[in-house]
């Protein structure tokens, strides 16, 4: 049979591997800042653009897409090419995929610290973007399947399904959770309110998890560590049984993220429920990473790509049982809006994906540039420091949850809440958030050592742009028999569909009931729009990224409806939120019952300086505020997207919305001046002050009605 | 009253019984298949990423073993 030549290309591999470098960098850096003003808050050092709430994102953003986006890339585009026996398809699509890839995390860090942003976590840039990115992705697509069509190997190897996955289910989870209508160029309001908002959210950020930190670096998983271990694989009978179960069950778990919210009960238990099943499949392939390692235990002491790989697998190891354990409800009552989450986040952030950059890393530079890695001795240094970097960023991190936690909960032997004021429970755990950034600062080291050690390496090789290779082309014969799943194997446009069918069964068995009931359920009577002016205190609430540290979200449970003053969150407070803001953790207290807690002029004082009414606070001081007017231009925009997407505002209203804005200004301009302190009505601080007052009491003029 | 917002959908229940059965079937179909699957398979496809392709020298040799269903 006839050999055909051909040539990978090791260029795109190198200009990804380049910004998996760049990017870790930075996204660490922003990290580092971010977890230093928690004790510092200072750092922001007095402007916007710094600020914890708007760099937050900017830090999950740049560690999630840019460092181990750019790293999965890398890793597919290497791997790919060589399990297919094929160039990838298009070099065309593989530059546009690289530099539009670029082109959007230069958009994110820009638009990220501006304050345009759509608060749904790791989906929180705007809507041009999210358009971008879908096109990016798209390419990315046609560039892996185009491959795969033209491949010289009849069956596809489990890395290549894990890389299927990732690009199906990406694509279907991006294109959902991003409905929003467009308000202005860099404004939108999610398409969905309240708990489907939530709802589709968590679907959402629970798959990215699964589907761009998971399944992709399984695939690499299964490719770099028999490469490194340089024997086959445990148990390719497993690796089966691991990706059908794992991206049949993980899709259905989003739910876990919203245990005791106002999501209806079957949903909350439907995601419990898969998540305990997730442990199978999760350590289904944990075991069958570090079991392709028996009889090679020997290599481990002396190479370092395979202590980062172990590590790696034993992190997420680690990780995934952690996962199921947090999303039983009891356990989720106490670890929920707690440092807890962070912990368990950076154990597989920094652990299993990081770990398994740095081990590819290490391996594929000195393959591509024809050399041996520069210094081995600094791979080892950087891989103790990033190891130590993990446990002392973790361990102050699980105190500090359970902590605080147990804090919150307290009541003393009267009955009251043993720590009645929120701050108390975060000045204990201050020392705790000190640590952690000395874990981050050493695991920081650790990459800048990598750094130097990569570029030194290939320095003193030299590169091989194009590597030559040679296999025979794919029969065209038709082959029949064999078992269902190597037929599948032989046809991927097939098998193709098969993950988007397996996927999409979870999404909408979770999602479609909630969404049904939209036009069944009675709303709350008493709960109304927005006030325009309250709009705009939101959309400044949501600039500035408040939901990063404060959720709106009071659970069922006395010590949060002692401690918050009211009722728990009802489903029917939020039909009028779009999006949800819900939030993820509690830097600071719930703000859902906040309205009316405090006076007008509490709310001033405290934004211009938090210490001066909560002394001892870690929020910082938004002067900004006081300065900077809303616009009131775009309130009829505001309104009219809103009316598009269900919030029944009356026609024409958005004409007469201003003369509403103004009046509720000055009647809080009005109650400050009564308190010696003047504003003009247009300062933002207003806007917020409306929205702060507002939250929550929707319900309570209900109660007041019903003693009437 | 509000409590009762998400109960007013009839048989909500079966949602998740559709679900966990979807899954039990197709699970139980996976482990009989892989405890049926060809060992000469099997061995092809572990092999896959330990091929070297430097200049395509064990590629060659590789292919040869390719040719089974």
């Amino acid at each position: 049979m006839e050999l055909e030549k051909f040539k990978y290309d090791n260029k795109i591999v190198k200009y990804f591997a380049i910004a998996t470098v760049i990017f870790g960098i930075i996204g660490m850096l922003v990290g580092l800042m971010i977890a230093t003003q928690l004790f510092l808050p200072q750092l922001n050092l007095g402007i916007p653009y710094t600020t914890f709430g708007r760099i937050r994102p900017l830090h999950t953003n740049a560690v999630i897409f840019a460092f181990v986006g750019n790293a999965m890339f890398a890793g597919v585009y290497y791997s790919m090419q060589r399990l297919l026996k094929a160039r990838m398809f298009s070099d065309t699509l593989s530059y546009i995929h690289f530099w539009g890839w670029q082109l959007i995390i230069l958009a994110a860090a820009i638009t990220l610290p501006l304050g345009l942003t759509t608060s749904k976590e790791y989906a929180e840039l705007e809507w041009p973007i999210d358009i971008a990115i879908t096109i990016i992705w798209v390419v990315f697509g046609i560039n892996m399947i185009g491959t795969i069509l033209k491949r010289r190997e009849r069956h596809m190897y489990v890395a290549i399904w894990f890389y299927i996955a990732t690009f199906v289910t990406v694509a279907v989870l991006h294109v959902v959770n991003s409905f929003e209508i467009p308000v202005t160029m860099f404004k939108s309001y999610s398409w969905y309110a309240g708990v489907q908002d939530a709802l589709v959210q968590w679907w959402y950020g629970h798959n990215a998890v699964a589907f761009f930190l998971t399944t992709p670096f399984l695939g690499l998983m299964y490719y770099y560590l028999p490469k490194a271990a340089n024997r086959p694989v445990y148990s390719y009978k497993l690796s089966i049984i691991h990706f059908w179960s794992l991206i049949f069950i993980y899709i259905w778990a989003g739910p876990h993220h919203l245990l005791y919210t106002s999501l209806p009960n079957w949903a909350q238990s439907l995601g419990t429920v898969f998540s305990i099943m997730l442990i199978a499949p999760s350590w289904g392939g944990m075991l069958n990473g570090l079991l392709t390692l028996r009889g090679a235990w020997d290599r481990v002491r002396e190479d370092p790509v395979l202590k980062f790989m172990v590590v790696a697998v034993t992190a997420y190891g680690m990780a995934t049982l952690e996962g199921p354990l947090l999303s039983i409800k009891n356990v989720n009552a106490i670890a929920h809006f707690t440092d807890w989450i962070i912990a368990h986040v950076h154990v597989g952030g920094l652990g299993w994906n990081g770990f398994m950059i740095f081990g590819m890393l290490y391996w594929l530079v000195p393959k591509m540039w024809g050399t041996k890695l520069w210094s081995t001795k600094a791979a080892n240094i950087h891989f103790w420091l990033g190891t130590l970097g993990i446990i002392v960023y973790a361990l102050p991190m699980y105190t500090a949850g359970v902590v605080q936690s147990l804090m919150w909960k307290s009541f003393n032997a009267e009955g009251f809440l043993e720590y009645p004021n929120f701050l108390e429970t975060v000045t204990q755990i201050v020392p705790m958030y000190m640590m952690r950034a000395i874990g981050g600062l050493l695991y920081f080291t650790g990459v800048i050592i990598m750094a130097v050690n990569l570029v030194r390496t290939a320095k003193q090789g030299s590169f091989k742009a194009e590597e030559t290779a040679e296999a025979p082309a794919l029969e065209k014969k038709r082959i029949v028999g064999g078992h269902w799943h190597s037929r599948w194997e032989r046809k991927p446009v097939f098998f193709t569909v098969l993950v988007l069918i397996a996927i999409v069964i979870g999404g909408v068995v979770e999602m479609v009931p909630t969404f049904l009931i939209k036009s069944n359920i009675p709303t709350i009577a008493s709960v109304k729009p927005y006030t325009p002016l309250e709009l705009h205190g939101r959309d400044i609430y949501i600039r500035e990224g408040c939901n990063n540290c404060h959720s709106q979200m009071v659970r069922p449970f006395r010590s949060e409806t002692e401690r918050y003053r009211g009722e728990y969150s009802k489903a029917g407070e939020f039909v009028y939120d779009h999006p949800f803001l819900w939030g993820s953790k509690r830097t600071g207290p719930d703000l859902h019952r906040v309205g009316g807690a405090y006076n007008n002029v509490w709310h001033f004082n405290h934004m211009l300086d938090p210490t001066s009414t909560s002394p001892g606070s870690i929020m910082p001081p938004y002067p900004w505020l006081f300065e900077d007017e809303i616009n009131p231009g775009l309130t009829a925009g505001k309104i009219k997207a809103l009316r598009t997407v269900g919030v029944p505002y009356a026609e024409g209203f958005e004409d007469v919305a201003n003369d509403d804005l103004m009046k509720q200004a000055r009647s809080i301009t009005e109650d400050l001046k009564a308190s010696n302190v003047e504003i003009i009505e247009t300062a933002e601080i207003v806007a917020l002050i409306a929205y702060l007052q507002r939250l929550g009491t929707d319900i309570k003029v209900e109660s007041t009605n019903q003693n009437q | 009253m509000f409590k009762h917002y998400f109960e007013q959908v009839e048989n909500v229940a079966i949602w998740p019984i559709i679900s966990l059965t979807i899954f039990f079937v197709f699970f139980i179909g996976l482990t009989i298949y892989v405890m049926k699957i060809n060992k000469g398979h099997i061995q092809h496809m572990e092999k896959m990423p330990l091929v070297q392709d430097q200049e395509g020298f064990n590629s060659i040799i590789d292919s040869k073993n390719q040719n089974h269903g």
